[in-house]
């Protein structure tokens, strides 16, 4: 029984084999048809591709702004920071961060002189950044006569090349701007916060308002309309540089401080690729 | 929600629960994943874990388990039916986690959960007990009475054929789903090892070996999982449990032991050895902050003891007379799961106990109520038993016949099963 059925299972692979030329042409028609039914809907799947992105990625950018013609870049000269801590105080009253919250702040690095006789070049490092640096600093507890030196770091998001917080997004609700900036939708964060936990840098948090993830934004808002982000308009001793990568200015600020200095990154073990250029950076800084 | 909290911990900055430098974003009064995000790989490492007790009888043919095949696969639906519930109260907008499915990011570890938690779910767990379950529904119909009869009509999806060639491809249909459920049950929980292992900010966290870690702890807690809910059900309807099958499922359980401490060891070890960046941070941690919960609670009272245990069972246990043996399977598989639990503790908490700056340290006292509180993770990890109970009420009952040697005490002394209809 099985062994007739096998049979005319060959007798009816040979006779589609012999009425092959039909069953091909047919065959060679309906791919055709269905490749030009691709090409002639690719563009309008891209249009709605566009469509859903526009209608469900939100920014603070005014119409017009086109992403792609702009590469904006905040550079962080250590040795002029004075710790003031104003400009962590304009980007709280400029983007409504939550009280405790910082998306920029300033910290304090304190190497003590290293013990006599220890054979060490520096002694003990003490880092404190009091309400992330707002209303400045008080004098360190570390006595006078033990500093070794001292100096001031600002710290925000690193705006990441291969950012760790982005790749990591389970629905792409944060997401790396054409710009170089690093933004946040907050109407479409679900609020898992594993962009928190994988941002090496400690530079997002939960904003307990929105119930989703807040980070600095280079002021979003300011500098697709022109203007600096507000740290950098406020800060008294220019120690943060903005610019745009893209469209240099005459005698470009950040063009000169990339020229001027040896600039660092950090944590660059971690292959994140952050961009925001630091010059005057210590080791011992993370 | 968790927000007044946060904000009074974060302006009561200075507080002792923070020592050297923490990064401001970091000083809150609790962990961002907290105690849910315990429960969660906790009750998922379940899921897989019972099932690969159950693919030993399927798969592997191992006799002697055909009488834990049902309640292994039943208590990884009674669990993977809650596995996603710690991740939903977790999130700030739970009204959007269905986006993870509707536009996952591809390179988010945590966006193929959905994804793998459905193929789970739906093509693996649901699929091999619809087809191993089907013939029973279709007679338990018929003899049945009143709503239960219509519930094991609805669960036949109307197909009632029980020819040979019917019941064959049912057989059939199981095993491959069987053996396509154990690279499944892999990927479920490697996959959630996954989610900790590729954070490269977090030196406790981003590690090689976190997925496999994460896979044979979870077989170890499964197959634990499935010798308590064994013994337990067999106390309960007062009946002996097959020494045959308790003896076998204690032998798998020490060798996943045994591979599992291995591993961890191994990790330890290799952490210790190259001594990268932070090993004094989490050496501190480790000794420290989780002294109990690790070196007591997990390496001690988790795995040393029941190794032991265990282990001289397999060489002196013949010799022990039966209940005694079941006296320190028992207490062994409590300990396991109790050590496992404590793992999950250890990664997901004390991952989050040191500054990212690794120059602080951070406490963390859990809350009693609220949603990120104790007792709702205690209600989270009570639901499943109560899942269990009801599944083995009706999937499981002790007044209807099964076409196989698999309910546990399948010949019940008190009264003998109604003959087949």
């Amino acid at each position: 029984m099985s062994e007739n059925a096998s049979q005319s299972g060959v007798v009816r692979r040979s006779q589609t084999a012999a009425t092959g030329e039909n069953v091909t042409r047919r065959r060679v028609l309906k791919s055709l048809a269905g490749i030009t039914a691709g090409i002639l809907a690719l563009p309008a799947a891209r249009m709605c591709k566009a469509a859903v992105q526009n209608g469900l990625a939100s920014a603070d950018s005014p119409p017009g702004y086109d992403p792609t013609q702009h590469k904006w870049l905040m550079a962080l000269d250590v040795d002029r920071c004075i710790g003031c801590g104003m400009c962590v105080e304009a980007c709280q009253a400029e983007n409504s961060v939550p009280q405790g919250f910082f998306r920029t702040w300033i910290e304090r690095y304190v190497i003590k002189k290293p013990e006599p006789e220890s054979g060490k070049t520096r002694g003990e490092t003490v880092v404190d950044s009091t309400n992330g640096g707002i209303g400045g600093f008080k004098p360190s507890a570390v006595a006078k006569e033990q500093i070794l030196k001292s100096f001031f770091v600002p710290k925000m998001c690193n705006l990441c090349e291969h950012s760790p917080c982005t790749q990591v997004c389970p629905v792409g609700a944060t997401f790396d701007a054409p710009d170089g900036a690093v933004l946040v939708d907050k109407n479409y964060c679900i609020g898992c916060g594993f962009c928190i936990q994988a941002c090496p840098y400690g530079c997002r948090f939960f904003n307990p308002e929105t119930h989703t993830a807040d980070k600095c934004t280079l002021c979003y808002h300011r500098i697709t309309r022109g203007l600096k982000p507000a740290c950098v308009e406020i800060c008294p001793s220019q120690a943060r540089i903005f610019g745009d990568l893209k469209n240099p200015v005459t005698d470009d600020p950040l063009q000169r401080f990339i020229t001027n200095n040896k600039v660092e990154e950090l944590k660059a073990n971690l292959g994140t690729g952050p961009r925001v250029a630091y010059a005057g950076l210590d080791e011992v800084v993370r | 929600m968790t927000s007044p909290s946060i904000i009074i911990t974060n302006m009561a900055e200075g507080l002792p629960q923070f020592s050297g430098y923490v990064y401001p974003n970091e000083r809150t009064l609790h962990p961002l994943w907290s105690v849910l995000i315990v429960v969660y790989p906790y009750i998922t490492g379940l899921v897989a874990g019972a099932f690969i007790m159950a693919s030993l009888v399927r798969v592997f043919k191992v006799k002697a388990l055909e009488p834990i095949y049902r309640l292994a696969l039943l208590t990884a639906l009674a669990f993977l039916l809650c596995a996603t519930l710690p991740l939903l109260f977790h999130l700030g907008h739970p009204e959007r986690c269905f986006e993870i499915m509707m536009t996952p990011h591809i390179s988010s570890p945590m966006a193929m959960f959905g994804f793998v938690y459905a193929w789970y779910l739906m093509a693996v767990l649901l699929l091999e007990l619809w087809f191993d379950y089907r013939r029973d529904f279709v007679e338990w119909s018929r003899m049945a009475s009143g709503p239960r009869s219509l519930i094991y009509r609805a669960f036949t999806l109307g197909v009632t054929d029980l020819s040979e060639p019917a019941l064959s491809l049912d057989a059939k249909m199981g095993r491959f789903i069987s053996i396509v459920g154990i690279p499944s049950a892999f990927l479920l929980h490697g996959y959630v090892g996954f989610i900790f292992g590729s954070i490269k900010a977090n030196p406790w966290w981003g590690n090689v070996l976190m997925p496999i870690i994460f896979i044979l702890s979870a077989v170890v807690s499964g197959m634990a999982l499935c010798v308590f809910a064994y013994m337990f059900l067999c106390w309960a309807r007062r009946i002996t449990a097959d020494m045959r099958c308790l003896d076998l499922m204690i032998r798998f359980l020490f060798y996943a032991l045994v591979l599992d401490a291995s591993i961890e060891g191994l990790d330890w070890l290799h952490r210790l050895y190259s001594a990268e960046e932070g090993i004094d941070v989490l050496k501190y941690v480790a000794t420290s902050k989780l002294f109990y919960t690790l070196l007591i609670g997990q390496a001690c009272l988790g795995t040393l003891v029941p190794l032991l245990l265990l282990g001289s069972m397999q060489i002196i246990g013949k010799k022990v007379a039966e209940l005694n043996r079941r006296r320190v399977y028992f207490s062994s598989t409590v300990l396991i799961l109790a050590g496992v639990l404590a793992m999950r503790w250890n990664v997901v908490i004390g991952g989050q106990l040191f500054s990212k700056s690794l120059r602080g340290f951070m406490s963390y006292k859990m809350e009693f109520a609220g949603h990120e509180g104790w007792w709702l993770s205690a209600a989270l990890l009570a639901l499943p038993f109560i899942i269990l109970t009801v599944f083995v009420k009706y999937f499981l009952a002790r007044d209807l016949p099964t076409i196989e040697n698999v309910v546990p005490g399948a010949t019940p002394p008190a009264a003998p099963p109604p003959a087949r209809a």
